[in-house]
């Protein structure tokens, strides 16, 4: 029987009420234990408020070499950016 | 440092590279960070596994010679802090073996590896610590030469490696400080407690100075992993500004460097200093270390003793999903 | 001092304050002793919080307990400078560590303890007593969670796990009466209502630790044969050699400061 513990990735919602964010992993056996070992092994210098794992094998991620179809389109949407738009200062703050 | 014997390939130039490597190459020049799922020379990935799993054993074995010392510790806010420490370590290596794990090695290879020889951690690990005040001095010289190492590793060109290093340091930062807290009050106190300063600066200062690795200059590897980003200054420079930044703080403490060439060299805006004895670095490094036998020997004992530990959870939480499974079933 | 009641024996109060850090004080120095053994990393890391958490109520109770005898010794000159005679901790908690299984349940026997100890020290009479208990009880519920979790786990987990966690329980079976002994200095304080009289926790206890033995599968003893001293000063052989490690460099340099 293999006796290694799967790998799970770790998020941590910080203390002011930001998203969770990823910030590591950790071994454990089941999804209970991940929670717990993810508070002594990444809260130890009080960084977080809530934790969420999830086994690293159940994260689909998208394909590197789909990176210009996936992310470039976006580049030219220019209009999706505050600062695309020019106020005028007595209109005040926007 | 961590990679001190870690072999790579001869570098070629961008002509001789395929495409693919040229362009991988080319982003690295960019300074761009490459992913774990992204195409990679197979050297690359070699001499990563080799470099992050070495560091990552270096940060577990380098528990020992500190926690030798935590039952020991002469007041309970020594013994919180130095437990305090040593944990980070543990949590350091556990970072670092995530990091080697996104290349496809899993921490239980890693493991075998480092338990079998096949893999070495950092030789500084393999000297004794024999009185408080090494306590002190691994804090201010060994995290002294790690932090000198690691600062910028956290630009190094793979993400996981780059990341991991940026919170080590983060984490790190206190380590070097509480190191020093001890030598100071060490080198102000009782005669006997300065002569344990002194000597313990005595036994530390050219394994210290060993931690980064023989001259580079002249290494075929070290210049792929320069190229590769995987490692950032020369064993040299790093050696120079070490022994730079630490004589002035010996200097505070009232502690002679065991060196007689030791001299400040206008020149080269930075001090002459003896060369370690290599052949004593080499030793160690083959087994012959005071402490290789016990510090190996007390992590395959703790390996060999959990086993059971490990396998009875992944038994339980197999169980535990079985039943959950069942339960579900029947409910249907 | 506001709380510095004149009907309330304070000679009783040092005594049972040196029962609570002498307690924390020894079996954080025996849970800092698996530091970069433990079977598992993330293991190691946890266990280090636990150590760390004892180590710092120590730091409180000691604190408080020279101030109540009002000798001027500090937390660091009641750990470092007392013979075994004088340590006041319960027997269980200066059993060997063993094997990571019997560390386990001899955290998990003494966190069930702990938690209900201290869980009524923070009604106490006395308003420093009961702010320790309340900055340690939070502790203290995570490490029972994280105990009981492992307990189960292990006691249902293989055949070997099952059998080395039965030992351990019927190895350390004996020393747990200990805790719920009564003397005079516990009447004292529980009629100032400072403590709980200790008999008093042993229902909720026993309540607890039955439950989570079921759900680890094994087998609650039967023997009622009870090793006490510690909380008068008689200690089993190993104090003594906890002592000579945590308290050689003050002895071996009196005076000096670290």
């Amino acid at each position: 029987m293999s006796s290694e513990w799967p790998l799970w990735e770790v998020f941590i919602r910080g203390q002011h009420g930001l998203n969770h964010r990823h910030v590591g992993s950790l071994h454990a056996p089941d999804a209970e234990m991940a929670i717990k070992n993810a508070r002594d092994v990444y809260t130890r210098r009080n960084e977080g408020v809530s934790i969420w794992v999830v086994r690293s094998s159940e994260i689909a991620a998208s394909s590197p070499s789909d990176k210009g179809p996936l992310f470039e389109p976006s580049n030219s949407k220019v209009y999706r950016h505050p600062t695309f738009f020019d106020i005028p200062e007595e209109v005040g703050h926007m | 440092m961590y990679a001190q014997l870690v072999k790579t390939e001869g570098t070629k130039s961008l002509e001789e590279m395929t495409a693919e490597e040229r362009a991988f190459q080319e982003r690295i020049d960019r300074g761009e960070k490459i992913e774990p799922k992204e195409w990679m020379p197979e050297g690359y990935r070699k001499t990563l596994i080799r470099q992050i799993g070495q560091h990552a054993h270096s940060e577990i074995v380098g528990q020992l010679p500190e926690g030798n010392w935590i039952t020991r510790a002469p007041t309970l806010e020594r013994k919180a802090i130095l437990l305090a420490k040593v944990q980070d370590e543990a949590g350091h290596g556990l970072y670092l073996y995530c990091a080697a794990e996104t290349l496809g090695v899993s921490r239980d290879e890693l493991m075998e590896k480092l338990h079998n020889g096949t893999m070495k951690y950092s030789s500084i690990f393999n000297y004794p610590t024999l009185n408080w005040a090494d306590i002190g001095a691994v804090g201010w010289l060994v995290d002294g030469a790690a932090i000198m190492n690691q600062v910028p590793l956290q630009r190094t060109s793979f993400g996981p490696y780059s990341r991991a290093m940026i919170r080590i340091c983060k984490e790190e930062s206190f380590h070097q400080r509480q190191g020093y807290d001890i030598m100071m009050k060490m080198a102000a106190g009782t005669p006997e407690q300065k002569a344990m300063a002194q000597d313990a600066l005595n036994r530390f200062w050219y394994p210290s100075l060993m931690m980064f690795g023989p001259s580079d200059k002249d290494s075929v590897h070290s210049t792929q992993s320069m190229a590769w980003k995987i490692k950032i200054n020369t064993n040299d420079e790093l050696r120079q500004k070490f022994v730079d930044q630490t004589v002035p703080q010996a200097e505070y403490l009232g502690l002679t460097i065991p060196d007689a060439n030791l001299k400040w060299n206008e020149e080269k805006g930075g001090y002459d200093f003896s060369e370690p004895d290599w052949s004593e670095f080499f030793d160690v490094i083959a087994g012959n270390g005071p402490c290789n036998k016990e510090r190996l020997g007390a992590r395959v004992k703790a390996w060999e003793d959990g086993t059971w530990f490990r396998e009875a959870l992944v038994a339980h939480a197999e169980k535990a999903q079985a039943r959950r499974m069942a339960s579900k079933v029947a409910a249907e | 001092m506001a709380t510095l009641d004149l009907a309330v024996d304070q000679a009783a109060l040092f005594e049972c304050l040196l029962r609570l850090g002498d307690n924390t004080l020894v079996l954080g120095h025996r849970v800092s002793e698996w530091c970069g053994h433990s079977p598992v990393l993330e293991e190691d890391i946890a266990l280090a919080n636990t150590a760390l958490d004892l180590i710092g109520q120590t730091q409180l109770w000691l604190g408080l307990a020279g101030e109540v005898e009002g000798k001027g010794r500090t937390a660091d000159n009641l750990a470092y400078l007392r013979d075994a005679a004088a340590f006041r901790n319960l027997l269980l908690v200066e059993r060997p560590n063993g094997d990571f299984g019997q560390t386990l349940m001899r955290q998990f026997l003494f966190d069930a303890w702990h938690f209900e100890m201290l869980t009524a020290l923070t009604r106490s009479a006395d308003k420093r007593v009961a702010e320790i208990a309340a900055k340690a009880l939070k502790e203290v519920a995570y490490h029972l969670e994280r105990s009981s979790d492992l307990v189960i786990r292990l006691g249902d987990g293989t055949a070997e796990s099952h059998r080395r966690m039965q030992r351990a329980l019927d190895d350390l079976w004996s020393y747990t009466g200990e805790m719920f002994v009564t003397d005079d200095a516990d009447k004292a304080m529980a009629e100032a209502g400072i403590m709980p009289d200790p008999a008093s926790l042993r229902g909720p206890w026993e309540a607890r630790i039955r439950d989570v033995l079921a759900e680890a599968t094994l087998a609650v003893p039967t023997g009622t044969y009870v090793h006490k001293g510690g909380r008068k000063g008689v200690h089993t052989e190993h104090l003594g050699f906890i002592l000579a490690d945590m308290q050689f460099l003050q002895r071996a340099y009196p005076g000096a400061t670290w």
